[in-house]
């Protein structure tokens, strides 16, 4: 995993979690990686991991389960596809809208690509 | 708990802490920063009870360092920067030591010096500079104490013994240990450590967790430099601005900006961050 751009380092292994789950590498119901797992993986500090889990139990794409440790919520995919369509509508969408005025490209334009 | 109160210390003639006051929390691996000859070394040789405080008090879980107690001292680890080069090899060098330490785990070094890709037949002065500070890190690391502190422990090492350094770190920090890394290379340990601690010339000018900083201070890479900004640099693509976080927006901390940020506007980011 490549660390880079303008979000904190949790937010980034919050979606690098949430993209591992859309994947299917893990499905709902399955054991994800401890927070020390991750961690080791990444060569990250673990506090750095727990805040990425915390906050993907506050939007229960995980949840704990005592002995087994965190665990895939049963409509995770379902609920990081509506999190990352609401994200693309609300900050990709106005920024692409920006640049197709900028470059004066007409809607029409675009909607002959998708063919 | 490491508890660092009204300290003073000097060498000689030359004043290196006047009045300093500091905490370091169980659990965390601290980043020590502070440009050259500003004391890191010598903050951690009076953590570790090489150096005593002239005026003011260390204490390491109410234990006084500079006392040398064996209580303490089973469970403190520094590695220095220099690299020593005894006519032993490393496995024979923990085995002389490692009965002191109630933790230490052979088979971990074994582990460790695999892992680290360290000839076990070679004497330390016949591995190259970066080969002894990896087979001291493996030394280190298995003598499992509560208390680690290491000083410049990248220097020499090669790229990918950089990005193994960094997992087994993560790797040794619980929920009871204190591992302290000064350092100036800071892109070694990105990631790695948090808090940060900025030491200056006789003073403190932080000790903050990424989430305080994040709080206080943004981040902003954008396409131009920020008149308001405490500090700017340009970087490929654009420019990185310091800012006071005035938004409550989330960003991603730069740590060389950051320690830039702070070393010119010592006074404002100390209180700031208060």
């Amino acid at each position: 995993m490549d660390f880079n751009g303008h979000k904190p380092i949790y937010l980034q292994i919050y979606d690098h979690v949430c993209e591992r789950i859309l994947s299917g590498e893990f499905h709902s119901g399955d054991r994800v990686m401890s927070v020390r797992e991750l961690g080791i993986e990444l060569g990250v500090n673990p506090n750095t991991v727990m805040r990425a889990f915390e906050r993907l139990q506050m939007k229960e794409i995980i949840a704990t389960k005592r002995g087994i440790g965190f665990y895939v919520c049963d409509d995770a995919k379902e609920k990081i596809l509506s999190e990352q369509k609401k994200d693309f509508l609300e900050n990709e969408v106005p920024e692409f809208l920006k640049k197709m005025e900028l470059y004066g490209i007409k809607m029409e334009e675009i909607v002959s690509l998708q063919k | 708990m490491i508890k660092i109160n009204n300290l003073d210390f000097a060498y000689r003639n030359t004043q290196v802490f006047k009045n300093i006051s500091l905490e370091f929390e169980k659990g965390n691996i601290y980043g020590l920063l502070g440009e050259n000859g500003v004391g890191k070394t010598t903050l951690l040789k009076l953590i570790c009870g090489l150096q005593k405080p002239q005026h003011g008090s260390v204490t390491v879980d109410g234990l006084i360092p500079s006392m040398r107690q064996p209580d303490f001292l089973q469970n403190v680890y520094f590695l220095p920067e220099e690299v020593i080069t005894e006519d032993t090899t490393p496995e024979k060098f923990i085995q002389k030591i490692g009965d002191f330490y109630p933790h230490y785990d052979f088979a971990l070094f074994n582990e460790l010096m695999k892992e680290l890709e360290v000839d076990l037949s070679k004497k330390f002065n016949e591995l190259s500079h970066g080969q002894k500070k990896k087979a001291l890190l493996a030394c280190a690391l298995s003598l499992k104490t509560d208390y680690l502190f290491l000083d410049e422990p990248t220097n020499g090492l090669d790229i990918p013994s950089k990005a193994l350094f960094r997992k087994v770190i993560s790797k040794y920090c619980t929920d009871e240990s204190t591992i302290i890394i000064s350092t100036h290379q800071v892109k070694d340990v990105e990631n790695l450590i948090d808090p940060i601690v900025i030491l200056d010339r006789d003073d403190v000018l932080m000790n903050a967790s990424f989430a305080e900083i994040i709080d206080k201070i943004y981040f902003e890479y954008g396409p131009e430099r920020l008149q308001d900004a405490y500090y700017t640099e340009m970087l490929p693509g654009g420019y990185i601005n310091v800012m006071p976080n005035t938004e409550h927006e989330e960003s991603n901390v730069n740590i060389e900006a950051l320690f830039n940020a702070v070393m010119k506007n010592k006074e404002t980011i100390k209180n700031l961050m208060k």
